[in-house]
């Protein structure tokens, strides 16, 4: 790591953790933020580095959302009743309770998406181009119906997910620990895929993006990366989910959980506004677009989704490579394309 | 010496049309076997059934004393048995050394293998074979951004990089300049003496492939037409009515 990544690290990681200081009434918001990132971070595996444009990674995000909850409730009372009877009512966690379940009920969403990733991404993964996209559409879409059938988890209601538990601190500490949660989910994604980018594993991704069939021809096994990638993906677009479902308290399949219209697209969107296929990019992104969107929702009410059609318009147009890839353009040598000074005119020469 | 691929009465067919139709061809471990014919006669359909890319309707391939018709295309590639394409492909985002990396043999591809960097060795490696194939200045570039020549230079050096013990290359010299082409003909004949690496070569250029082979197959609407060494070939009267033309 060099000098000046040190920095940019080093500050990145005190504004994270100083920011409930900083900004105290901004804190859901930015913590909303570092979930919005790892929606971001995980589609671009597929999307970006992958050269996959999924529209169906919703559905481990609403699968992880549910598995959360549901463990939370189930390991100490009776799901069904909870659901049925608005539970938080009738049935109280006890601090220890609370804590017990939401450690394992996290952990869990962010298993059980993998599995269901392993489960269908031979299938799914096998198509490509736009079928793979529609494919994956129907997938998130699906998922919703589906989960808004299921009794058991509410149907078309919804539940909520277990409330703060009253007499361990004020609502203040519970934001705070959701923040700290949040900022940790993101540093910790953002942390494994820049490593898992300088493998062989970011490099196959890469090689199926640019020529899946070469790729094949060259002797790699490219289904095993192409599933492995889905599975990481799943597993912390899970953990997303878990944390988003506790923040928000309520959970609902088409809105909330498998929300494909909004963080289905969301996702995509931050990812290509900052430059897909590149480890900053959705980062940039996804933080740029969640001040956009704050503000269109604050000073455009009404013409929220107009301005945000706009922005769209905007970055397919001007920056369809993303900012990332715009500054790639201009600035290439920052980027490490150079041509040896030495040969700058260098024609093949075979003696 | 030992026949390292053997093709016995292969056929595939695209709907109607007969693309191979029963082709038998063998070809000698170490040596360099030229594959001719009019365009369409099936040249690169024959490629594709060797290393899988579709499955042939009739016959048996054997690499290496395995049958591999029924393999898929990276488990022949595991084999040691590549192929570059007709339309070059690289992967065009990825740098030159990129390319090559990404290209090396990995036996075995688990999560292990997956999430390990890769080795230093492996730059050094990559950096002499651009040199070898005259691309080492530009190995920074994208693959994307080289000239057509140069991108099957890199193709050809992104297949070395693997350690293949045959290589079937389709039109090794098509679209590069004439004195391009007698470096890459002593490249080939450098990587066959040295490398040891058993070629099958598709080659409309004649005074390449008669410069290269020691046997040289002829196809022509789908069929073997004639086979033997390259004299032979060049005054064979059906491989003249077919192809060569009357001269
Ligand atoms: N995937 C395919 N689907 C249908 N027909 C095909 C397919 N691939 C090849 N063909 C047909 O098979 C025949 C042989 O094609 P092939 O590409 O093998 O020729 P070739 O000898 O390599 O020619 P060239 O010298 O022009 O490269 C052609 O008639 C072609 O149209
Ligand atoms: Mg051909």
């Amino acid at each position: 790591m060099t000098k000046n990544n040190r920095i940019i690290y080093g500050l990145i990681l005190i504004l994270g953790i100083a920011a409930p200081f900083l900004f105290p009434g901004f804190k859901l918001q930015i913590s909303f933020m570092w979930l919005l990132v790892v929606l971001a971070l995980t589609w671009d595996v597929q999307g970006g580095q992958m050269g996959y444009n999924s529209f169906g990674n919703i559905l481990f995000f609403g699968i992880g959302m549910y598995v959360c909850a549901g463990v939370q409730i189930g390991m100490f009372f009776p799901l069904a009743e909870w659901t049925a009877s608005g539970g938080e009512e009738t049935f109280v966690h006890t601090p220890t309770q609370y804590f017990q379940g939401f450690f394992i009920g996290l952990i869990l969403s962010g298993i059980v998406p993998g599995i269901v990733a392993a489960l269908i991404g031979y299938g799914v993964l096998g198509l490509r181009g736009q079928y793979f996209a529609i494919c994956t559409l129907g997938l998130g879409i699906a998922a919703g119906e589906i989960a808004g059938g299921i009794e058991l988890i509410g149907a078309g209601q919804g539940m909520t997910s277990p409330p703060w538990p009253k007499n361990i601190g004020s609502l203040e500490l519970r934001s705070q620990f959701f923040y700290y949660l949040c900022f940790a989910l993101m540093a910790a994604t953002f942390l494994f895929l820049k490593y898992a980018y300088q493998t062989r594993f970011g490099l196959v991704l890469n090689a199926i993006r640019d020529n899946e069939d070469k790729a094949e021809a060259m002797g790699i096994h490219t289904m095993r990366y192409k599933i492995t990638g889905w599975i990481v993906s799943a597993c912390f677009l899970g953990v997303a989910g878990g944390l988003m479902g506790n923040m928000v308290g309520y959970i609902e399949p088409v809105e909330i959980a498998f929300a494909g219209a909004t963080f289905g697209v969301f996702m995509v969107l931050m990812a290509i506004l900052g430059g897909k296929g590149t480890l900053w990019g959705p980062v940039i992104g996804a933080i740029a677009f969640h001040i956009f969107k704050e503000g269109f929702w604050t000073f455009f009410l009404g013409w929220q989704y107009v301005a945000l059609g706009a922005l769209i318009v905007i970055i397919v147009v001007f920056f369809p490579e993303g900012i990332m890839g715009w500054l790639r353009e201009r600035y290439p040598d920052k980027f490490g394309e150079t041509v040896d000074e030495s040969d700058i005119k260098a024609q093949v020469e075979l003696k | 010496m030992s026949n390292i691929l053997q093709v016995e009465r292969v056929s595939k067919y695209f709907g109607g049309v007969k693309a191979n139709e029963n082709i038998s061809l063998t070809v000698e471990k170490g040596s360099i076997v030229g594959l001719i014919g009019p365009n369409g006669s099936g040249k690169t359909t024959l490629f594709n059934s060797i290393v899988g890319t579709h499955p042939i309707d009739r016959g048996s391939i054997q690499f290496d004393g395995k049958e591999v018709s029924e393999l898929p295309v990276p488990a022949v590639a595991k084999l040691g048995l590549l192929r570059t394409f007709q339309q070059t492909r690289i992967y065009g985002k990825l740098n030159c050394i990129e390319n090559m990396l990404i290209s090396s043999k990995q036996e075995k591809e688990n999560i292990f293998t997956m999430f390990s960097k890769i080795p230093e060795e492996l730059t050094v490696k990559a950096e002499n074979l651009l040199k070898f194939v005259g691309l080492y200045q530009k190995r920074k570039l994208r693959a994307g951004d080289l000239s057509f020549g140069q991108q099957k230079l890199l193709e050809l050096a992104m297949a070395l990089m693997n350690e293949p013990k045959m290589l079937l290359l389709d039109e090794p010299t098509a679209g590069i300049n004439p004195t391009l082409i007698n470096g890459i003909i002593d490249r080939l004949l450098t990587i066959n003496k040295e490398y040891g690496i058993t070629l099958l070569v598709i080659e409309h250029n004649m005074r390449v492939i008669m410069n290269l082979a020691q046997r040289i197959f002829c196809l022509a609407h789908g069929q073997l037409l004639a086979e033997g060494e390259p004299d032979q070939i060049k005054n064979d009267q059906r491989v003249i009515d077919a192809y060569l033309g009357a001269q």
